[in-house]
């Protein structure tokens, strides 16, 4: 039997701990919540708008465990990305706290916590203008540099060969980009990978390839929150499912 | 120069606004109150330099570039609507490169240090740099909009706000730039500059001339750029907050 310690409001199912909430005061089984890197607490996000303010978030609450996969998902604009710059700390809750391993956002050097809880753009911007550059443009920020062979492997885990390394960026499709933008994310070595869509504009070979080596990432003890419109996607790769709507987030496990 | 050539001058204005009127431009309006504007402030600051130069007192100088500094930095500031204490991080800028350049051309010798000199150079520096800041400050808001989703990603790449707004600060003040770079390029192909021909019509040499042309030319350059890059590097923090955040052009946190 599971020991309750935990009390959120949020609506929210599991299946694997047998237990299946409602909408209203979930509670949290401890040996998950041990194992929490990032906790969301009543998150609320407004901005203004035209026709009022409007929040795509309100009072969220929410878990990422280590090693797992969650897959967001929702229509569109119904801020999905903005929980990734909210984890991100490209910008803060008005309402709520995030913490991290523990530790509110706020109490982090946001510099170094966006290495490790990192947000993978929709859009692949590479600003540099070689491939090679690109890819060594994270380490270069500290004052490091990434050795060639590394970039040989960060390229062959997206499915792109050392040929890559010279090409110019504008020369690439907008699949090669997205690959070579998610490379450039692996050199970080991230802890958490926050990806927005990462195979929005990928065929079904590099869709698999970018499927796998994300799987393959989570194996060896990292992170993932994935945004996808695709339920098949989810229900491939996702360890839980997150579904935003009307600013309420819902979660549902594997296997439901 | 007669009085009444001086009068006759006007002749040009009223043929403007004659075609103006058989256009239907609607600008005779315009052409009226600049005319008159014209006029009256010449006159004055006419009367006003012939009074400085009569009393040749350092004081007087002072005021008066001071003065010069003052209107530039409210003119260009007024590009920069939004962003915290612009006026006084634009007088800042050019009250400092203009001293430094003036500065310069005084201590070696390059002008004389009376006001018949210093006010007509001064006002030229610091009009080039009224200039120069207004267009830093137009590409930097244009480029805080257009390359925001470039900045974020630099962010989330473990970016600090400097290094994330390095290639529109740089963008900036290059786009800045290049206005005076390209007239520096044709000067004298495509047209006199105008200190080099009213020296000339004055009666200086042509030769004369010229140097004068060229201090003032390779003083515009260099002053233009130390304005640029000082301006820039002044502007671009207060497009974040201390959380390394971006918030856009005017924005607080």
């Amino acid at each position: 039997m599971l020991s309750i310690r935990h009390r959120i409001s949020v609506r929210c199912f599991f299946v694997r701990g047998k237990i299946v909430y409602g909408e209203g005061d979930v509670f949290m089984p401890s040996t998950e919540n041990s194992r929490a890197l990032i906790e969301l607490k009543h998150i609320t996000k407004t901005y203004p708008g035209e026709r009022g303010p409007f929040s795509p978030l309100r009072d969220v609450n929410a878990q990422v465990i280590k090693k797992r996969l969650v897959v967001l998902m929702g229509p569109s604009g119904t801020g999905k990305s903005t929980l990734f710059r909210l984890l991100n700390r490209l910008e803060d809750p008005d309402e709520g706290v995030i913490s991290y391993r523990g530790k509110p956002l706020k109490e982090w050097d946001p510099v170094r916590l966006r290495r490790e809880v990192h947000y993978v753009y929709q859009s692949p911007i590479l600003f540099l203008p070689t491939v090679e550059e690109n890819l060594a443009y994270p380490l270069y920020l500290q004052d490091k540099e990434l050795e060639r062979p590394e970039m040989i492997r960060l390229l062959q885990r997206v499915g792109l060969s050392r040929s890559y390394l010279h090409r110019f960026v504008d020369d690439l499709s907008g699949g090669e980009k997205q690959r070579v933008h998610l490379a450039r994310s692996f050199s970080l070595r991230p802890e958490i990978l926050l990806l927005d869509e990462p195979t929005a504009s990928l065929d079904e070979e590099s869709t698999e390839r970018i499927e796998k080596e994300v799987r393959d990432f989570c194996d060896r003890g990292g992170t993932v929150v994935w945004i996808s419109h695709l339920r098949k996607q989810a229900e491939r790769i996702a360890d839980e499912r997150w579904y935003l709507e009307n600013g309420k987030l819902t979660r549902e496990e594997k296997g439901e | 120069m007669t009085n009444f050539a001086t009068i006759a001058t006007v002749g040009f204005v009223f043929i403007a606004m004659g075609i103006s009127l058989w256009q239907k431009l609607n600008l005779e309006k315009d052409l009226l109150v600049a005319t008159v504007r014209a006029a009256i402030q010449l006159t004055l600051v006419g009367y006003l330099l012939q009074f400085i130069f009569d009393a040749d007192r350092w004081l007087y100088i002072l005021l008066m570039i001071t003065v010069s500094v003052l209107v530039a930095s409210r003119n260009s500031a007024s590009r920069g609507k939004g962003i915290p204490w612009i006026y006084l991080r634009v007088f800042v800028t050019i009250a400092t490169v203009a001293g430094f350049t003036l500065t310069m051309m005084v201590t070696m010798n390059m002008i004389d240090p009376d006001p018949q000199t210093l006010i007509p150079i001064s006002g030229m520096v610091v009009g080039n740099g009224m200039v120069v800041s207004s267009l830093l400050l137009n590409r930097m808001k244009e480029y805080a909009e257009s390359m925001r989703e470039e900045i974020l990603v630099a962010l989330s790449l473990g970016a600090n706000r400097s290094q994330a707004s390095r290639r529109m600060t740089t963008q900036a003040i290059k786009a800045g730039m290049i206005p005076m770079i390209d007239s520096t390029k044709t000067v004298g192909l495509v047209q006199l500059p105008g200190m080099m021909t009213g020296l000339i019509i004055a009666g200086t040499p042509p030769v004369e001339a010229v140097r004068y042309q060229l201090l003032i030319m390779f003083s515009f350059i260099s002053s233009s750029a130390l304005i640029s890059i000082l301006l820039g590097f002044l502007v671009y923090p207060t497009l974040f907050n201390k959380d390394h955040q971006f918030l856009g052009w005017g924005k607080r946190s």
